[in-house]
């Protein structure tokens, strides 16, 4: 179309609110009677509980018990010569993480420049230089940033081509880590085995996790379909089992898991104990995994049934290739959220014996040398588990955003 | 599909490849294999078993237990059996749930309202707080309260002291208590005639209510007959049916009153705070979820704000919030099997003790788990009637 030319002068913008600071204080803090009394109310809570907050921590609280155990909260017993293996599974996931980036999130957001700075700052951190953690950790920690920034450009050049490698990289990762920190046989030269008694800290925190996720999928997708199977016989079974583990709190499971399991083996056979954990986390995350995927199930329309039916595809491939692909999808926000509630519940095998890093948390405090420091232990590993947590809702809100879940 | 065919002109379906027979056939094999693993599973238990020497069976509940509990609501002492130790770990699980329920809706629904306030502070603040509890384990906010917090409180000597008077220390909270005299029984019956008239009135209000269309206070009129006639019973009683017995400090250690042991405190307090930030979102989400469309229309109709409230935002955000405020205190009551990494004696740590003693390892935890699956069965049964309940009024 040609140019117009507009005869008059283009339209002003509306008026943008504009406030004043003593305006929006108005606003926001005085203007009512009570809100008044509320913010003064608040102001004083402030107050009292910063000003009580920061005397302990700077008068106070003494960080020196992290520094002396900072590598057993991390990895726990995990052997001092292969502890590379800790840190290439890091940067298989900076590498990965990176990807995704590049590939999904595309622009620079303040998450991403945080994500990145984190280890900067940590490795340049004078509060590391007393630590057991070595000086390599600060070198490690600068390459896993270098890794990202790399995989990042890689996935920006490639961009949605490289969805597909992405989302098979996240797949094959979980079983990947398993295999790197475990290891393959005692006599190996490359990949010796760590045996699961000298897994840790944060380290197993995360690997419970793993596989207490990667497990239980498949699990609760088998049990979600026996939920909804027309088979009188499968679907109660599926239902008592759901309800069942539903019903129970996960220690009793994990108790049982202790307890219980050497009794079901061969006798003479004892699975370690790490084993039995996983497989109770395993086994209860089943049940709340199946719940969500019917969710996700329920929320297909028929007519998907239908027109599969119509083109002639068995029962089989109707839930494989149209409804578990689309239902899947629409689960995936909740899944973020059961990989949270798993990544806080992990923190009950320490009441079983594991060293998880609650455990070791407190098998440190029940040294002599430092039955003072529960403050500051506590807070230390509240810490970790809370930027965690906080990352991981974080994403799943992304996801949600960009799967357009609640928009269809 | 051949099955589809028409059936007439071809031989029958041979039954391998009837559908009807294969269902079947699934079903058996499925069944079949359940039955295999299970056996395997169970058979290897009584081998185990029977090479321990020991023989499944409840008879040890019967048995003298032979440990102390500290906290019991029941008479308990080393020579009661088993089964009365079942008893008072589930008393005392059902205590702190209870407790922690009503608390954490309290705090729940504050931090809530809070969060939609229009003031920023107490936005923020409780923005904070939500995010703060939402993403911390429960059992490691547990622990730190317990052994960072209350046992490291001053000594009873010291103790922080309240109006009441209530003392704070590291033996845990002292309150006042009331002692029954020889006219708590009566009393009791005077409170239940008050619970019964209270229910007379508010079914009487709701039903004048229906008739005429104007809608009471009816809640509110019956909990205020139930206070008239406990205060009026409190007067005509000859002596008081309570005497109060303030807690006393006596050199170390504090007597009298009612006194909340440091494990008891942090247990209900760590699951209450940790629910009500759950509790506070679901209380966000439901009132969020009755459009403004409503609020501006009942307004338009010339209902007061609290009638507003009442009768237009209340009713719809119930049905939103009840649900998932189910699944919550479900989580509280489970979740108060934490205790055992405090130790406060409640159903999984007392089972555990039990299981020490005794070495019954397969009954005890057949039992605490049937115990537990009972309590969620039975609340969320409750929960699902009270559900129905808000849905009919709304509907």
């Amino acid at each position: 179309m040609a140019e117009v030319t507009v005869p008059r002068a283009p339209a002003l913008p509306p008026p943008t609110e504009r406030y004043t600071v003593i305006g929006w204080m108005h606003k926001n803090l005085f203007s009512t009677w009570y809100n008044t009394l509320l913010t003064i109310f608040s102001l004083l809570l402030i107050y009292a509980l910063l000003k009580s907050f920061l005397n302990w921590l700077l008068t106070v609280a003494d960080w020196e018990v992290i520094q002396v155990n900072l590598r057993l909260l991390m990895v726990g017993q995990y052997p001092r010569t292969q502890i590379q293996r800790v840190w290439l599974c890091l940067h298989l996931l900076a590498a990965i993480i990176g990807l995704s980036w590049g590939i999904w999130v595309r622009r620079r957001s303040v998450v991403g420049l945080v994500l990145l700075l984190v280890p900067v700052l940590i490795s340049f951190a004078p509060a590391l230089s007393g630590t057991s953690v070595s000086g390599s950790a600060r070198l490690q920690l600068l390459l896993m940033d270098s890794i990202a920034l790399i995989a990042y450009a890689v996935g920006r050049l490639g961009g949605r081509r490289l969805r597909r490698v992405a989302v098979s990289l996240w797949v094959l990762y979980f079983p990947l880590v398993l295999l790197i920190i475990r290891g393959l046989t005692i006599t190996e030269n490359m990949l010796p085995l760590v045996p699961s008694t000298l897994w840790g800290g944060l380290l197993l925190t995360f690997l419970l996790t793993i596989v207490g996720i990667s497990f239980s999928f498949p699990l609760g997708i088998l049990l979600a379909l026996g939920r909804r199977s027309s088979l009188p016989v499968i679907r109660w079974a599926s239902i008592t089992y759901i309800e069942v583990i539903r019903g129970v709190p996960l220690v009793t499971i994990l108790f049982m898991a202790s307890t219980m399991v050497p009794l079901f083996f061969p006798p003479g056979t004892r699975p370690d104990p790490v084993l039995r954990a996983m497989v109770g986390i395993t086994l209860f995350t089943a049940a709340y995994m199946a719940e969500n995927v019917r969710g996700g199930l329920q929320a297909i329309p028929h007519g998907q049934f239908d027109a599969a039916h119509a083109l002639g595809l068995s029962g089989f491939q109707t839930m494989t290739f149209i409804i578990l692909p689309q239902a899947l999808r629409l689960v995936i926000p909740v899944l973020m959220g059961l990989f949270i509630a798993l990544f806080k519940d992990t923190s009950l095998v320490a009441t079983i014996g594991l060293l998880d890093l609650l455990g070791i948390a407190r098998s440190i405090l029940a040294q002599p040398q430092f039955v003072g420091y529960q403050k500051e232990v506590y807070l230390f590993i509240t810490l970790i588990y809370w930027v965690f947590c906080y990352f991981l809702s974080y994403v799943s809100q992304r996801l949600e955003i960009s799967l357009g879940v609640g928009e269809r | 599909m051949e099955q589809n065919q028409p059936l007439i002109a071809h031989k029958q379906t041979a039954f391998w490849r009837d559908e009807r027979f294969l269902r079947i056939l699934g079903q058996i094999l499925f069944l079949l294999l359940l039955a295999l693993i299970i056996g395997y599973l169970a058979n290897n238990m009584l081998d185990n078993l029977s090479q321990l020497g020991i023989k499944l069976g409840f008879g040890f509940l019967e048995t003298t237990a032979g440990f102390d509990i500290g906290e019991h609501l029941i008479p308990y002492n080393r020579s009661s059996t088993f089964l009365q130790a079942f008893a008072v770990g589930l008393l005392n699980t059902l205590l702190v749930a209870g407790l922690g329920i009503i608390l954490a809706t309290i705090l729940g629904i504050i931090f809530g309202v809070a969060r939609l306030s229009s003031n920023y502070l107490v936005q923020l603040l409780a923005r904070v707080y939500v995010e703060f509890l939402r993403n911390v384990p429960l059992l490691v906010l547990l622990i730190f309260l317990y052994t960072g917090l209350f046992i490291q409180l001053p000594r009873v000597r010291n103790a922080i002291t309240l109006l009441g008077p209530t003392y704070i220390s590291n033996r845990g909270v002292a309150i006042p208590w009331g002692l029954p005299t020889e006219t708590f029984f009566t009393y009791i019956w005077i409170l239940v005639f008050g619970i019964l008239l209270a229910f007379a009135v508010w079914y009487a209000l709701i039903r004048y209510g229906q008739r005429t269309g104007r809608i009471p206070l009816a809640g509110l009129w019956g909990v205020l007959t139930f206070l008239l006639v406990a205060a009026l019973g409190w007067i005509v009683l000859p002596s008081p049916p309570l005497s109060s017995s303030p807690p006393v400090v006596q050199g170390l250690r504090i007597t009298g009153g009612k006194q909340f042991s440091p494990e008891f405190m942090a247990l209900l307090l760590g699951l209450a705070i940790y629910t009500s930030a759950f509790i506070a979102d679901v209380v966000r989400a439901g009132i969020q979820s009755v459009s403004k469309g409503q609020v501006e229309a009942a307004r338009s109709l010339g209902l007061s704000s609290f009638q507003v409230l009442r009768l237009v935002v209340l009713p719809q955000s119930l049905r939103v919030i009840v649900p998932p405020l189910t699944s919550q205190y479900l989580n509280l009551t489970k979740n108060s099997s934490l205790a055992v990494a405090i130790g406060f004696p409640e159903l999984f740590h007392v089972s555990g003790t039990v299981l020490n003693q005794s070495g019954r390892a397969v009954e005890v935890i057949a039992l605490v788990m049937a115990i537990y699956l009972a309590i969620s069965l039975l609340t969320s049964a409750f929960m699902n009637w009270y559900n129905r309940r808000v849905r009919l009024v709304e509907r």
